[in-house]
């Protein structure tokens, strides 16, 4: 069976190149590279090449890049490692978990947390997070671009009321990394997180922009790996994977990738919105080129997956992570969906990986698919044709 | 694809006969939901919906090599299985979510999921066996080979429609077989204990789950509480809930006689639970309200056939007779101890589900 994969906001497949980048460190280049001798001295040079090019796509320095293990521990040691008990911080309501739990955690150990909303079209508003401040505020945390919606936030207005109230601020950029230009000078924040995996790199690798003079506590105590800032011996294989998937993303904007996804991307949008009933879920706010989030009226997301699942299609109703989840999706709901809309909705994210052709393969397969749910569905009756329905 | 042997094992029967088997196990109930209220573990294992049980299924659709899905039907299973419960016995009467769970989940809800995704039909672990009669053009819901495992109790609900998209292919087989089945295809839940409690209620304490629910949606089950009375009307006592009895029960009556008494009776509208002796529970008739027919479109006349009126009972020879719409008088040739209103009365002629209702009340 053909198999097209458009959940690339939940992992992307490693690209060819990466993956041979990475084999020599499961081979003959297998040192630690924290020793002196010839192998480790090899394996050092790599994953220093690596930092720089990470710094490179973010146009900070080699110092300023903490390897992690991926996006979440990225986002836990930006917010564990500043905020302590009475700091005050403020985060969104469609962040992903792995900055909405860690914010839990904090108000649970004594911290004050302030959520700010979104409008409709999944947009903090930068006035809001001003108005938020309060003395004792700490760090600001607010993502790049939403996992969900694709939806790019205001971050660099937030960067700059930040830098204002001489306030930390942290954006986790994993859904943004690769997609769109980052410039971590011109956003201004002080922490930004990305992740290997998300930008065709492999899983188990991310890492933290952190500015020059910030005082971050570390999580991991051991050795005087990352300059103290993350003990552990460096993942190699990971590190360099993640530097060659980071060149690949640059070489990427200069040739004008991300505007042929987003034409793509938007041929795809265009085809499932001409079906009835159906929407886009930010709609009108500025989104990452390779994301679109629709909704189906009258259908159940969830079987909507596994029924394009079981013909080859791989999407998905959301963050993988909640998967199984029946609570509707946060953002979603943040964003002023009702919970049944918010169910009946579907992200479709492309990779490097995709072609044309893969769109046309899930423009054969959706419209139908979406027809057999609502001619099957217990609730779905038919809407007036398309023409009269004002959206 | 509850995590279980029965399911697993079917689907490694229908795989192995080369058939499109899709795996889906229904997420139906937060194990940990009412985890912190008096009585309620923090963790459940070995239970539908534990995550145990999800990671079981899981892995036997794995070394099976077919597609596996978990829907999550928490909403309606609360909606439909779980408030009639609860407001079954806050009514007196003993309900059993299992087979409202075989009507508005497994057979409904999982059916619409089914033919969403594609699939022409489902196929459970029960062990019953589905046939269509060409006579009388009816698909036949009728007992397994295996009779101490029969489900068909629970089953009484499913609609002709429900049947024709049914399979049970347990139904000619017995549990050891089943087992050994298992052991073939190499899946690890092989020697898995059977579940035998209500999977939402863990440890069977119903009314420790009642307590925690209740106060979870902020209501107290003490309204219900009410006069002990013996049958010919005398208050003999005080009782704290009328969801703490259930017909026949003898223990925890919290009354000192003579003789050992039981409860005949319990009387929703004035809360008093009627006790008495053991003699004043037989009846030889009920009434069977909401019923399901499935051999027979209609009962135009009387017919005789065997009636079950819990799952553990040995059905009894009775004559059934049409009532009024989805109504039905049942008549037992000898009476019967402790009907019990709540529960359902199954008609049988031999393995044939002739159909069955809800046991609304006797009459002595």
């Amino acid at each position: 069976m053909r198999r097209v994969y458009l959940d690339n906001n939940a992992t992307t497949p490693v690209l060819p190149e990466v993956l041979e980048a990475m084999l020599p460190c499961f081979g003959e280049h297998f040192g630690n590279a924290s020793s002196i001798h010839h192998h480790g001295q090899e394996t050092r040079g790599a994953v220093e090449r690596a930092r720089e090019s990470v710094a490179a796509l973010l146009g900070c320095r080699a110092s300023e890049v903490v390897f992690t293990s991926g996006g979440t521990e990225g986002d836990n040691l930006a917010i564990f490692g500043l905020a302590r008990s009475g700091d005050h911080v403020i985060t969104s309501t469609i962040e992903h978990h792995a900055v909405l739990s860690a914010c839990k955690h904090l108000a649970a150990k004594g911290c004050e947390v302030t959520h700010i909303p979104v409008d409709g079209r999944g947009l903090v508003d930068p006035a809001d997070v001003k108005r938020a401040i309060r003395p004792n505020t700490k760090l600001i945390t607010v993502m790049f671009a939403n996992n969900e919606t694709g939806v790019v936030q205001p971050v660099a207005e937030i960067g700059a009321i930040a830098a204002e109230a001489d306030i930390y601020f942290h954006t986790d950029a994993v859904q943004a990394a690769g997609k769109i230009p980052i410039d971590v000078n011109k956003v201004g924040c002080d922490l930004l997180t990305i992740s290997g995996h998300k930008v065709h790199g492999p899983q188990g690798v991310g890492a933290l922009y952190v500015r020059k003079g910030t005082q971050l506590e570390p999580m991991l105590f051991g050795g005087s790996h990352e300059r103290s800032r993350r003990a552990g011996t460096e993942n190699v294989p990971g590190i360099v994977g993640l530097g060659k998937a980071v060149e690949l993303a640059i070489a990427g904007f200069e040739r004008g990738d991300d505007r042929k996804m987003a034409a793509a991307r938007d041929h795809l949008e265009r085809e499932l919105l001409a079906l009835d009933a159906t929407g886009l879920n930010g709609d009108g706010a500025p989104r990452v080129p390779n994301t679109t989030n629709i909704y189906f009226d009258g259908i159940e997301g969830e079987a909507l997956v596994i029924a394009l699942d079981l013909k080859g299609l791989a999407v998905s109703t959301g963050a993988a992570c909640s998967s199984g989840a029946i609570e509707p999706s946060h953002v979603l709901t943040a964003m002023g969906l009702r919970p049944n809309r918010a169910k009946a909705s579907i992200r479709f994210s492309l990779g490097k990986q995709n072609s044309v052709e893969d769109v046309d393969f899930a423009l054969g397969l959706v419209p139908e698919t979406v027809a057999r749910l609502r001619e099957l569905s217990p609730v779905w009756s038919s809407p007036r044709p398309k023409s009269i329905v004002s959206r | 694809m509850s995590g279980g042997v029965d399911s697993s094992a079917v689907a490694a029967m229908l795989r192995a006969e080369g058939r499109n088997v899709i795996g889906l196990t229904m997420q139906l109930w937060n194990q940990r939901r009412l985890s912190g209220h008096e009585g309620m573990p923090e963790s459940v294992q070995g239970r539908c919906c534990s995550i145990d049980d999800v990671y079981d299924a899981r892995r036997v659709a794995e070394t099976l090599g077919i597609p596996y899905y978990v829907v999550n039907h928490e909403e309606r299973f609360e909606r439909d299985v779980v408030r009639p419960f609860v407001e079954e016995y806050l009514a007196g009467r003993t309900p059993i979510p299992c087979s409202l769970c075989n009507n508005h989940l497994k057979f409904d809800q999982l059916l619409v999921v089914a033919r969403q995704i594609g699939a022409d039909q489902i196929a459970t672990g029960h062990y019953a066996q589905v046939a269509f009669d060409d006579q009388v053009g009816r698909w036949l819901l009728k007992r397994p080979t295996d009779k101490s495992k029969d489900q068909t109790y629970f089953l009484f609900g499913l609609t002709q429609e429900q049947l024709s998209r049914t399979m049970f292919p347990l139904g000619g087989m017995t549990k050891p077989e089943v087992r050994e089945l298992a052991r073939k295809h190499s899946l690890a839940i092989a020697e898995k204990p059977d579940s035998q409690e209500i999977c939402f209620v863990p440890g069977g304490d119903y009314k420790r789950f009642l307590e925690a629910y209740l106060t979870e949606q902020g209501n107290s089950s003490t309204e219900t509480a009410g006069e002990m009375v013996t049958s010919d009307g005398k208050v003999i006592g005080e009782h704290a809930g009328v969801h703490n009895f259930t017909v026949g029960q003898r223990k925890g009556l919290g009354v000192a006689t003579g003789s050992p008494l039981y409860v005949i009776q319990i009387k929703n509208d004035t809360r008093q639970v009627v006790v008495g002796k053991d003699e004043e529970l037989y009846s030889r008739t009920l009434r069977a309200r909401r019923v399901n027919l499935i051999s027979t479109a209609e009962l135009r006349e009387p017919m005789r056939v065997a009636v079950k009126i819990r799952h553990k009972h040995q059905p009894a020879a009775a004559i059934i007779e049409s009532a009024g719409p989805q109504e039905v008088r049942v008549t037992f040739d000898e009476p019967q101890r402790a009907l019990t209103p709540g529960q359902a009365a199954v008609f049988y002629d031999g393995d044939i589900v002739v159909g069955g209702g809800w046991i609304e009340n006797s009459t002595q």
